[in-house]
Formats: structure tokens, sequence, C-alpha cells
């Protein structure tokens, strides 16, 4: 263990002197993160007593059912789907926010789960950080901006001094685009978009290489939202950074992905790369989701309604979970659950993809 | 056009008066609806839109008050109708369709009882005549064995389940008017599809003049007949969906279609609007767009634009003036 | 991108600049225009102030110290309020209030008496503040099991009512102390058992708004940089939750002021040689029958005019801190 807090420490002294070096370096076939069949039971029973005296049972979420995917450094993985998918909760367990119940989430081959103790944690930390949703409820309103960002760099003990952890500060701000003298203001004297600019430097203070985003411009207005977007990318570009992102939108999640993942009550059904998946969508959920997407175009294409609705995680459906509103179902989608098999550049979950039907 | 619009707004104003001096969250904009037409209203958060809304059926909270202006409905006045009569009519010719279905339904009572206490409030149907509507009702939003679920509570719907309870609700008394808030704002996207179809064909079955409230392109593209986009308590731009969506006039209009990221249209960078929208506390002089325009000139600075007639569109924005247009012309 | 020393002094400003410039914000704040808006808080604010000056600063402006027993004299015993007269007795200009049955001046007993009450009181609500926050931060962070056994205690704790929780503890401590305890002892034993009432309110109250900010992103975001748990809870959640501990810490100071002054009307308090507003009102009572009101009525008013203000600021304190009502 002692040796990986080693290079983990490399590493981010290498990052400050020059951020685009890890990105070339790190160009190699393995992937920065690898996620193998993750899983996560949420136990939402009602009390002990109330199960005695009301007879009820155990209710298990599967929140997320073994999910499997890979993302190369430099790129930007997806997760797309709809509410109670599941995407945010792969989200919370790859920062660490919840212990998975099953599966291994590996961080440059070290796996997460074998790192106990906060201390051992630590150096992984700063490598890995997490933008979230709100952007009113992701800054400590009582925190100054230049603390809030400050935060990761006096937790880690990244700078010792006042002064230098001021300049860097200001250096963050305005790499947000945002001026240093923000700093000295509160959060609510922002703007959503300014908020969630603030956020993105906390995220950057510590050098990391990692950044999981958890439907970071859902609060946001088109127009800041683009501003939030355009500034996503070319942090990504300027600092080699990766991100996992996970959103509901399935035009941002096209804008800013090069790998796209559909999940679909905790599992992931479909995931490729996104010219793929969006280009020519296999799995009859991904089709139904893009039929979904309102169109701007006004070309006056005839969508097909979408029937029914997403079941509820804790009594999922047999088989394919997506059998009961699927066009394509039959007999075997209802009874047998569907493994992934891989299609071009990514994997399918659909019985009626492996057998050539659809 | 001959026809009287259903719902017709002039110069409406709304106010908030604070400690810090009033804030004019509306300020002077005029519109109209006519029957069997949606009328898309968008905006970002703050634009105004959803005060616009609740100012047309007088329900503002207050402090907020309208400043100024007049509404009509039907070609009646209803903006300085005492309390009572406003709520008779709001009961009768107004439905309304909010962003949360659970605000508008009483959890502690079915969704039958609702519908049927609402259905014989305003006509003179008995409860068996009244029972067999909402069923109808129910069956034509498209809620599946309603025989059945018309005694459910509204905690046993899904959220999709339940706004089409409230659009029933809004219908039920077939309304002329039908007001609807971001009706799909909080609804995935497979079911906002259908909530948009459904609300789309039944106002044209019934009718009813529709204002769509939200902040979603998309909904509008997929929904409006024509459109306002509302800017800083201002319109910017009024005309018919197609010409708004694709030949935006107003440069807010335009910046604000480029900043939509689009499937199939692959561009590294979003065009962006710089800045944000100001505080109703800090909206500047002459255009209230003019801090953010690329296009800004000297008079943009100084001076309001009112709506100039472009086509079937009106735009508040002096690149439109006449003068400037002749002299272009000429130069 | 470059940040250069000159700019770095704007970026921080010093200490007292922090300071001028909170104060800015208290008085351009909401807080402070709603005190504004609303004579009653005003007028119960200078009524506070005016006691708590009148208590703490008894020893220099009341007109006898009562607490010297040398200076008392039998001869001005029962005297009736300055403008009154009371069975051929004439009110003395001396003693505005009147006097007591050992001849001390009823004002300068109020003015030392509310001193002992409103001591009793701070410390006591402080000490509860103290615990309860603690406990309520812990039981709704770590939440579980922890969760569980403290809030039962509490639970068991609210069934008791407070004043029978001070005399159980009163009770016990002087049993177990007998005899040898002096007057420190006694003001530490009723200190404790008035905060011993009161720490559950807290404790409720710091929970609840735990269990709110826990969820919230920026806690999460703290526990992904890899914050300790116990810092979180001070530096983030802990500055998130004091608003509704200044509305109970102002209630309850009523509430304790009110308790002591059972607890010495009822003889378990403060000992008699340092009487405080509840002993006044005890031994004031005794003359009640005998027509000598004013040994009762006077300290017994002022403790409602105390208790009231106070009651008012934090009622006040309460809607202006919160921003549904606002």
């Amino acid at each position: 263990m002692a040796d990986f807090a080693a290079t983990a420490l490399d590493k981010s002294q290498n990052r400050q002197t020059g951020g685009a070096g890890a990105m070339e370096s790190g160009a190699a076939a393995q992937p920065l993160v690898r996620v193998e069949g993750l899983a996560k039971y949420f136990d939402v029973s009602p009390p002990l007593l109330t199960r005695v005296l009301e007879g009820q049972k155990k209710a298990i979420v599967r929140a997320v059912d073994g999910v499997s995917f890979a993302i190369p450094q430099g790129k930007t993985f997806s997760l797309v789907g709809e509410s109670g998918c599941g995407k945010s909760t792969v989200a919370r367990l790859v920062v660490g926010l919840y212990r998975p119940t099953r599966g291994h989430i590996e961080f440059e081959g070290t796996d997460l789960a074998s790192l106990r103790t906060r201390a051992q944690m630590a150096p992984l930390r700063k490598r890995l950080q997490m933008i979230f949703q709100d952007p009113y409820a992701s800054l400590n309103p009582r925190w100054r901006v230049a603390d809030i960002i400050a935060e990761p760099i006096r937790a880690h003990k990244l700078m010792d001094d006042d002064r230098g952890i001021l300049r860097r500060v200001g250096e963050l701000l305005e790499q947000v685009r945002l001026s240093p003298r923000d700093g000295e203001k509160f959060p609510h004297e922002f703007s959503g978009g300014q908020r969630q600019r603030i956020s993105i430097a906390r995220a950057l203070a510590s050098n990391p290489e990692f950044l999981v985003c958890d439907e970071p411009t859902s609060a946001l207005d088109v127009s800041v939202q683009a501003q939030i977007l355009n500034l996503m990318k070319d942090l990504q570009r300027e600092l080699g950074l990766t991100y996992l992102f996970i959103s509901h939108d399935l035009a941002v999640v096209y804008h800013i992905s090069d790998y796209v993942g559909v999940m679909y009550l905790g599992r992931l059904v479909e995931w490729g790369e996104a010219q793929q998946v969006f280009g020519s969508p296999r799995h009859p959920y991904t089709r139904m989701l893009m039929d979904a997407i309102p169109d701007l175009e006004m070309t006056g294409r005839q969508r097909i309604p979408v029937a029914g609705e997403v079941p509820s995680p804790i009594d999922p459906p047999s088989g394919c979970y997506f059998h009961p509103r699927c066009p394509f179902a039959n007999e075997r989608c209802s009874a047998e659950s569907p493994m992934a098999i891989p299609v071009g550049s990514g994997e399918v979950a659909c019985h009626g993809v492996e057998e050539g039907r659809i | 056009m001959a026809q009287t619009p259903v719902l017709e707004v002039r110069n409406l104003r709304v106010e908030f008066p604070t400690r810090k001096g009033t804030l004019v969250a509306v300020d002077d904009i005029s519109f109209h609806v006519n029957e069997g037409e949606v009328l898309g209203v968008v905006g970002e958060s703050g634009a105004g839109k959803s005060m616009t809304g609740t100012a047309v059926i007088n329900l503002l909270e207050p402090p907020g008050r309208i400043g100024g202006g007049e509404v009509y409905l039907d070609g009646r006045r209803i903006d300085n109708l005492p309390y009572e009569q406003m709520r008779r009519i709001r009961g009768r010719q107004i439905g309304m369709v909010f962003q949360d279905p659970l605000t508008s339904l009483n959890p502690l009572y079915t969704v039958g009882r609702q519908l049927i206490e609402t259905i014989r409030t305003h006509t003179d149907l008995s409860e068996q005549g009244a029972r067999k509507r909402a069923l109808e009702l129910l069956a034509e939003v498209g809620i599946p064995s309603a025989e059945r679920r018309i005694d459910q509570y509204p905690h046993q719907f899904s959220g999709g389940m339940r706004q089409r309870v409230v659009i029933a609700l809004a219908l039920c008394v077939n309304p002329r008017l039908v007001i609807a808030d971001e009706p799909t704002t909080a609804l995935d996207v497979s079911i906002q599809a259908q909530i948009i179809a459904l609300l789309k064909k039944l106002c044209h079955e019934h009718g009813a003049a529709v204002m769509l409230i939200t902040h979603d392109m998309g909904v509008i593209a997929e929904t409006a007949d024509r459109v306002a986009v509302m800017y800083a308590g201002r319109l910017a731009e009024v005309g018919p969906v197609q010409q708004v969506i694709q030949q935006a006039k107003h440069p807010y209009t335009e910046g604000l279609m480029g900043s939509i990221p689009k499937v199939g249209h692959h561009t590294d960078r979003l065009a962006q609007i710089e800045g944000s929208m100001p505080r109703l506390t800090e909206i500047p002089n002459g255009c209230a767009y003019h801090p953010r325009c690329p296009k800004a000139f000297a008079r943009c600075f100084a001076e309001r634009p009112d709506l100039i007639t472009q086509g079937a569109t009106d735009v508040s924005c002096w690149l439109y003036d006449e003068e400037l247009q002749r002299v272009e012309a000429h130069g | 991108m470059a940040v250069n020393a000159e700019n770095l002094e704007q970026l921080a400003p010093g200490f007292g600049a922090r300071v001028v410039d909170s104060f800015r914000r208290f008085f351009d704040g909401d807080v402070f225009y709603s005190f504004r808006r609303s004579p009653i808080t005003i007028v119960a604010f200078v009524v506070t102030m005016m006691l708590f000056f009148a208590s703490f600063l008894a020893p220099w402006i009341a007109p006898h110290n009562t607490n010297d027993v040398a200076s008392l004299n039998l001869m001005n015993a029962e005297l009736p309020p300055a403008w009154m007269e009371v069975y051929g007795v004439q009110g003395s200009a001396e003693f505005p209030l009147g006097t007591d049955n050992q001849g001390r001046d009823v004002l300068s007993a109020i003015m030392f008496g509310m001193q002992i009450s409103l001591l009793v009181g701070f410390a006591s609500v402080l000490l509860a503040l103290v615990f309860g926050t603690i406990l309520g931060l812990i039981s709704g962070y770590v939440g579980g099991r922890t969760d569980a056994i403290i809030m039962r205690i509490a639970d068991v704790q609210l069934t008791f009512p407070a004043i029978l929780i001070a005399l159980m503890i009163d009770g016990i401590a002087s049993a177990v102390i007998q005899g040898a305890h002096g007057a420190e002892v006694s003001f530490v034993v009723l200190i404790l058992a008035i905060a011993a009432s009161q720490w559950v309110n807290f404790a409720r109250t710091v929970r609840g708004s735990t269990l709110v900010e826990k969820n919230k992103e920026y806690v999460q975001a703290a526990k992904v940089i890899g914050i300790h748990p116990i810092m979180i809870m001070l530096r983030h959640v802990l500055p998130n939750v004091t608003g509704p501990v200044l509305v109970i810490a102002t209630l309850s100071l009523a509430l304790a002021v009110l308790t002591e002054a059972t607890l010495s009307f009822l003889g378990v308090g403060v000992p008699v040689t340092q009487p405080s507003l509840g002993t006044l009102i005890r031994i004031g009572n005794d003359f009640l029958f005998s027509g000598q009101w004013w040994m009762t009525i006077f300290p017994g008013a002022a403790l409602v005019i105390l208790v009231l203000a106070v009651n008012l600021l934090g009622d006040w304190l309460r809607d202006a801190l919160n921003p549904k009502l606002r």
C-alpha cells in the first residue's frame, strides 16, 4: 500500500508542473477506472417492529445490480437513464460515498475496496473528485468561496502557507472563468451557473485526474448549461481530465461523451462509443429513449408514443427488466435475464439482439 | 383578425414592493392566445414566465401585485374583478396544470372524489352523472382501467399518471383557457413525451386555448403553435413556433437556440451567451439584453425597444427598427 | 492566470476589515430589517437590556447593598413603597419600592436577586446548549444505534416535567453531599438540575436540523474530499444549525429563570443568603396576607417582565430566522 501512496504523490506533483503530461503518458491500454459487476442494494424495509406487527416482508431496492464498464484516461463516459435507474448511485459508489454490496471499482488497477481506512483512502481521494447537481446545496452557505475552494488543499495538506493557498485559489477561480476577488464573497451572492463554477473549482483544487459529475447541468438554464459544458470540455483538454458524467438529458450526453452507457432499473442495457449508441442504438430501451427526445428540428417526424412507465425497483419484473414495455419481447425475455454480448465497440444486453431479431 | 382571442393580455406589469424599492418582475408585456391554439411561453428561470401565468389568473402571492395593464378572457376584462367572481371564473373557464402534480391533488381524497366534486361544483350533473363524466375523462387522459383507479388515492399513482389526473381535473369543466406551468419538468423523458402528446391532443379536441409555460425549447417545439420568448420580465420575441425556432430574430433567442445541445449535430463547443440574466434589482437601462448581446449598439444602451413586427413575428430589438433598416439599405 | 503579490492583499483583507464587513452585513441583512420593523421586539429588547444592566451593575447602581447584613436596620422593616401610607406607616424616598421584614430595600433586592437569577439562567442554558448540541449533532450525523440510544434517553426524560427532574437532582445531590455543602455547591447543583431539564430541547432540534443538513450536497462534497467526520460535524453541519439553537437558547433562558424561581420558591434553590427573585417572592409571600404585598408583588412583576421580554425576543428571533415566514 505504501508504494501506491508514493506513486499517487508522484503523480500529483507531476500534474502541478505540467498538466498535459499525464494524458499522453496514460495513453496505455489500461483504463483509468474500471467497474466490475458493481451492485448496491438498499434495505428500505419498515422497522422490525412494524414488520412483525403488520406481517410485512423485508424490502430490498436493487438500486444498482451488476454494472460493468471501463473509462479510458482523458475520456468521458456517460451514464444515462430515467429517474430511479441507479445512475446517481453508481456515481456515489465510484467516489466512495457508498460501499458496494458486490463488485469492484478499480482506479488505475487499485481496488477501492482494499482501502479500508481513511488514511489508506487519502492519496486516492485527491485524485478523484465529484461535482454535484444542485448548485444551491453543494456549497456551504456559511463559508466564504475562498475557504470552500481551499478546503481540499488544506485537507490534503497540499500547501501550508496561507499566501500560497490564496494564490492557488485565485488561479482556480480564474480557471473556471471567475475573478480571484470572488473568493471573498459568500455563495448566496452568486447565480446558479457561477456556483457550479465554484463547485468545479473546488473539485479541481486537489489536482484530480478523475471527476464524477452527477447531473452537473440539470439544475441550470440552457444558456448557462452551455457555458458549463463548454468549460468542462475546455478543462478536460487543458488538464487531461477523465469524466464519469451522469445525466438524464440525452442531448447533453451526446454532446459531452466519448462513451455512453444506458441504464434501466439498475442494469446497464447498452454501452459503447457515443457515436455508435446514438447513431445506431440496438437495445429497444435505447431506441425508445432516442425516440422520446423532443424534435427541435421540427421535421414533423412521427413519433411512436412510448408505452408504460418504469416499474418499481423494489419489485422488478422477471427476466429482462424491460420486457413489459418492450415491443419485441417474447417468452424468453420474460423468463431469462439477458447477458451482455459484444456489439461493435460496446455491449448490449438483449435477447432480441443476441438472436438477431432486432 | 376578426376572431376575438380567448386570452388577451395588454401591457401587463407585475410588481413586487420590497424594502429596497419596487421590483418589476413582468414589465409591460402583451400577447394573445386564440381558440384551439397553444402559446408557448419560454424563458430561463427568473424571466417572469410563471409570474405572467399567475398574474393572468390573478393568483399572485402577496406582496406581488399587478401594477398595470389589462387581461381579457373572451373579450371580458378579468384582471380587476373582485375575488369571488374571479374565483368562479377560475373554476369554470380556466384550467390549471402545475409542475408538481402532488400540489394540485388533495392527498386525503380519492382521485374520483376530487373529479366528481369539481364537476358538480361547476355543472348541474347528478352524482351518478358526474361519476360517469369522471370515468370518461380518466379514460380520455389515458389512465388504464379507470373503473378501478377512480377510487384510488393520489399517492397510489405514479408521477406521470398523477399528471394525467391533474390534466383530467383541469379539463373536467371544459375550460376556455388552460394554463400549464412546466407540466412536464418533473417527469422522465419517456413520460414527458406522452404528456405533451396528450395535452396537445386534448386541447385541440376541446377547443381550449393553452398557455404553456416552460423552460424547455424541446417541449415548445413539440407542442406550441406560437411561442413567446421572455427575458428579464420582458418579451423578446413572439411568433409562429417554426419561425422562432428555425429563424430566430432576437439575438437572445438566437443565442438560446445555439446553446441547446442537439443529438446528431456534433459540435465541439456550444454557442454560448456570456454572463447571466440580470437579477430583478439590476436590470440595465435600454434593452435588458444589451450587456450580453453581441450585436448591441449605442441605441440599445439608452432606449428600450418596443415590439416591432417582422412578418409573422414581433420582435423587440432595435436591429429591426425601420430607420436602421433604411440607413443600411442606403449606405 | 497569474495572481501577483500586490492584489493578494485585496484578496485577503485583514481581520478588522472582516469584522467591519460582517457588521455591515448584519445591519444590511434581513434579521436587522425585521427587528427594525417590529416595535414590540424593539420594546422587548430595550426592556431586556435595561433589566440586564440593572442587575449586573447592581453593586454599583443599587441604592443599598442588600447582601451586606450589617447595613440592615430593623427600624426600616416593612416600610411601604415611597408614595404610599399603609397602616399609618409612611413610605420613605430612601426605599422607593419599600422594604421587607428585615429592612431590606425591595428595589435593591430585586436588582441583586435578578442578577442571581440571570447568572443561574445563563449558566444552565449554556450547559444545556453545549451538551444538547453535541449530543444532537452526534445523534443526527452518526444515526443508527447511537441515534436510537441518545433519543430514547431524551424521550424518557421528556416524560418527566422539568421541575420534577430539577427537584430530583437537587434532592439527590443535597442528600449525597449532606452537611458540608456551601453556597457554591448548591449553585452548581441548581445549574446542573436546570440544564438537565433543558438539554433535550437542544438535542432534538439540532438532531432534526442535522438530519436535513447531512444529506445536502455540501456535506457529501466534504466526504468526497476526505474530511474527517468530526470535522464535517463541527465545520460544516454545526454552523448551519445555529439558527434554531439561538432561538431555543433565548426561549430556554426565560424558562430557566422561571424554573430557578420555582425551585427557589419551593426552597430548594439558591441559598437564602444570596436571594434570587424566587427567594424574594417566597419570603414576601408570607407577608402577602398581612398586607405587605410589595414584598412579593414587585419581585414577581420583575420576574414576569423579564421572562416576557426575553420570550418576545425569542419569538421574534424564531420568525426572523425562519426563511419560510419571511
